[in-house]
């Protein structure tokens, strides 16, 4: 479609940036044209963060050469890159959120006279932005915490704008958003390249990068292994091999077992005002059900009051026949969630691997109140064996692992437990191609050794891929069940959207 | 050099390299309480060669050496029972305000003339069930009443000392028990009593922290409390129970302050709650929780009487005294958080 190669803007050439123990980027090439949306794809760990972080100005390289719109470039400080014309939209957004939208995309460098801000030229030219980004809706004084995820990430855009930048940065910017709003994010980058603006743009989501992206470089080990391959037509088999090393596709295990008898958990009409209502499921032993839904459908609620974190409002709960009205019934009687935000819900980032894996079970191990760390680290060690968790030391620190590793030490804590029922959200999410096929050999397992698994996820291919039988959900009610391998993604994605209008709070 | 860079290489799945080879003791685990605690080891040395460098004569009398030993060990005896039960409180998320106040409370109820009338007993039961209760209290507060802990302590803090006040009727109530008015100045094979409750508080705190199923609980609760909750602890009932243990601390820190005055009045262990915080904080517990020692916090609070102790046989004013401890905590605090800093760069990767 390009009719003449536009002009480069951004050139990096054999980048290392090393930190102590860690040389996290390793001769880094990229070259980023005017106008274009260049791809960066790479495992976690590969070095996409801190080449973010070198370019955000908030790193500095250590060798190399960073030339931005011919100039020399090495920013002292994320406020000198952002002078420059590069701005980041960092994955866990930086807004204030008791700014307004106003004061946020103006945050630093504010509009003042003497001293004294001026208000109404800030919103004014606020509106200006937000226009330009298709959100004339947004008004500038409403208070960041009252938008939805995807408002909030206009409010980055805004600011990114605000400063008049060239190139910017996104660090999987779709991670928070659901379908429909990624669709409008798309149509928002598609505007700003118009205009000649540069994008970078990180996903693990490789359609998503068929679909929005002109270019891709691919990083591993903080090293570039292929650069500036036409998004559109690299297969993936060629994308993935460059990012792992070796030749990996989505595989999902073959379903070899099917699941009889009577349920292991049987929910009956569960309902919490505002989130979900009148919601019956069932899973056997051994059975993998999947509820497949929009972020902010009810789906993760559902899955934190089946396990008695929320006080459901009517209905009941039951496994293996008994009650379930708190976590602490929930652990006793077998069953297990690994939540959605792996770090701030489930792990102690700081402290060893097997402390993480036995948290749930340590009183188990103890003789009379006293704990016994040899017979935990050993239990642990055995799980780590099982799951082909790396490092198998599992005195590290868990924040020393990456996102799959660190999943799998959440799922171990319930393996060791001898969990019977284990529910899932989100359980790849920020895990990277390769270990997300281990997790799913890992489910696969445990269904296969009788546990009962209910999961939740955003990535229908992967509720369909993985699941014995398929629960959709939409704005708070299940609406349609089905066995997995009579219903196809379309017909899902069809269920899950229709009629669904996720424009304001997603409640 | 290169045996480094093989470690590096090997694959994941081998067998994990450690303790294999033969490590010094300085690197082993039983140093790393002297590693952790270097600064502050580093401070009492200071301070010590400061006081035989300022007073040579006295330094140079062993048996004055080995009193004054005994006399800091002493000093910081209450105020480190105290000390073991904030750092509970602090590593699990909390912070409490009231200890001061509790130990007033304990005291004079416990030297009232109608407990003194239920012997040695009665009084050491008294003061130890009032702390644990108003620590008990506390906990309920902030776990179900959902307070914030600097809140419902320093309401405690405020309100125990009026109580203490009311108790006593604002007079000083002199202990007529002898056998708690000996226990400062009992010595077992010449170790005083107060020095031997104290070791004692410190070990019982240590293995309680490091080796029970309570400790490892207290960690989770304060490290990261959705985890703890959602991996079945009930963080509540633990939130109460580190309050009741830091009120316990307080009761038996009251008895010893009784001893040591042979009396109780509604002001005793005034401030105490500063110092045992700071204590616990320059001996490495972090104030938002899921980390500290017990043994750090023994440190930070023999520093504290060792300053005591240099200014009183110089003869120098309390005034200079406290200048000196507030530069003492903001210089051990910043020489950990560049530890830790360091610490966290090393683990963190892109």
């Amino acid at each position: 479609m390009t009719s003449s190669p536009a002009e480069v803007v951004l050139k990096l050439e054999g980048v290392v940036k090393t930190f102590p123990g860690v040389r996290a980027l390793d001769g880094v090439e990229l070259e980023v044209r005017e106008g274009e949306v260049h791809c960066l794809l790479g495992q976690n760990g590969a070095g996409k963060s801190t080449l973010i972080k070198v370019l955000a100005g908030v790193h500095h390289a250590d060798e190399g050469s960073i030339s931005w719109r011919g100039q020399p470039f090495a920013p002292a400080s994320p406020q000198a890159a952002m002078r420059a014309g590069i701005a980041t939209i960092y994955q866990e957004l930086d807004l204030v959120d008791d700014l307004s939208v106003a004061e946020n995309a103006f945050l630093g460098h504010e509009q003042s006279r003497a001293g004294f801000l001026r208000r109404r030229t800030t919103s004014a030219r606020t509106r200006e932005i937000l226009a330009r980004l298709g959100h004339a809706h947004i008004p500038p004084r409403r208070l960041v915490r009252s938008l939805p995820a995807a408002g909030k990430q206009i409010v980055s855009m805004a600011r990114a704008l605000s400063h008049d930048a060239r190139l910017i940065v996104m660090d999987e910017p779709s991670a928070v958003l659901a379908h429909d709003e990624v669709e409008n994010l798309f149509r928002i980058i598609r505007e700003l390249t118009a205009q000649g603006i540069a994008v970078i743009y990180i996903s693990h989501r490789l359609e998503e990068i068929r679909d929005i992206g002109d270019r891709v470089t691919v990083l591993k080990d903080g090293r570039t292994t292929a650069a500036n391959l036409p998004a559109r037509d690299t297969p993936t088999r060629d994308l993935v091999s460059r990012m792992t090393g070796r030749t990996i596709e989505y595989v999902f295990p073959p379903r070899t077992r099917k699941a009889e008898g009577e349920p292991l958990l049987d929910v009956q009409g569960l309902t919490r005002e505002g989130e979900f209502a009148d919601a019956s499921l069932a899973v056997r032993a051994g059975e993998i059900v999947g509820i497949a839904g929009l972020v902010g459908s009810g789906r993760s609620e559902l899955l934190e009051t089946i396990f008695g974190a929320r006080r459901a409002d009517a209905g009941t709960v039951r496994l293996n026949g008994k009650a379930i009205h708190s976590i602490g019934a929930a652990v006793r009687h077998g069953m297990g969630m690994a939540p959605e935000e792996r770090k701030s819900q489930a792990l102690l980032l700081d402290e060893a691997i097997y402390r993480n894996m036995t948290l749930s079970s340590f009183s188990g191990y103890a003789r009379s109140g006293f704990t016994d760390t040899s017979k935990e680290r050993a239990a642990a060690a055995k799980t780590a064996d099982q799951l082909e968790l790396r490092p198998r030391d599992v005195t590290r620190p868990v924040r020393t692992l990456s996102g799959g590793n660190q999943q799998k030490v959440v799922v171990g804590r319930w393996l060791l437990g001898g969990t019977k029922l284990l529910l899932l959200d989100e359980p790849t999410r920020g895990v990277d191609v390769g270990a997300r096929a281990e997790l799913y050999q890992v489910i696969h397992d445990l269904a296969a050794g009788g546990v009962g698994v209910l999961l939740v996820s955003s990535e229908v291919p992967e509720v369909l891929g993985l699941a014995d039988r398929v629960l959709v959900m939409r704005e708070g009610h299940l609406i349609h069940e089905a066995p997995a391998d009579e219903i196809d993604e379309a017909t899902v994605l069809d269920l899950v959207m229709a009629g669904s209008l996720l424009e304001g709070d997603p409640a | 050099m290169t045996d480094q860079r093989t470690k590096t290489d090997v694959p994941a799945d081998a067998p994990a390299p450690v303790s294999l080879t033969k490590t010094s003791w300085w690197k082993s685990d039983g140093a790393e309480p002297v590693r952790r605690n270097l600064g502050l080891i580093g401070v009492l040395i200071v301070l010590v060669i400061i006081g035989a460098v300022t007073r040579p004569e006295l330094y140079g009398d062993a048996s004055w050496v080995t009193n004054n030993v005994w006399t800091i060990l002493q000093q910081a005896s209450a105020i480190g029972v105290v000390t073991v039960g904030m750092t509970f409180v602090i590593i699990g998320g909390g912070i409490d305000l009231s200890v001061g106040a509790i130990i007033a409370v304990a005291g004079v109820w416990s030297t009232t003339l109608a407990t003194q009338s239920y012997g040695t007993a009665g009084m050491i039961f008294t003061a130890i069930v009032v702390g644990v209760v108003v620590g008990l209290v506390n906990g309920v507060l902030i776990s179900y009443g959902r307070l914030v802990p600097f809140i419902a302590t320093l309401a405690m803090m405020v309100a125990a000392r009026g109580l203490a006040a009311q108790i006593s009727g604002k007079q000083t109530q002199v202990s007529a028990n002898s056998t708690i008015n000996d226990i400062a100045s009992t010595k077992i094979l010449g170790v005083p009593m107060l020095v031997i409750m104290l070791a004692v508080v410190v070990a019982g705190g240590w293995v309680l922290l490091n080796r029970t199923t309570f400790g490892r609980r207290t960690v989770a609760v304060g490290g990261n409390p959705e985890a703890a909750r959602l991996a079945g602890i009930n963080i509540r009932l633990h939130t109460v129970l580190l309050y009741a243990l830091s009120g316990l601390c307080c009761g038996i820190a009251a008895i010893m302050l009784t001893s040591q005055a042979t009396s109780a009045q509604a002001a005793m262990a005034n401030l105490y709650e500063l110092d045992a915080i700071a204590a616990a904080i320059i001996g490495g517990t972090l104030l938002s929780g899921g980390r500290g020692t017990i043994i750090g916090a023994l440190f930070g609070v023999l520093v504290f009487s060792t300053i005591t102790n240099l200014f009183a046989i110089n003869n120098l004013s309390t005034e200079v005294q406290n200048m000196v401890k507030g530069a003492i905590i903001v210089a051990a605090v910043l020489v950990q958080q560049f530890r830790y800093r360091s610490l966290s760069q090393l683990f963190s990767r892109t």
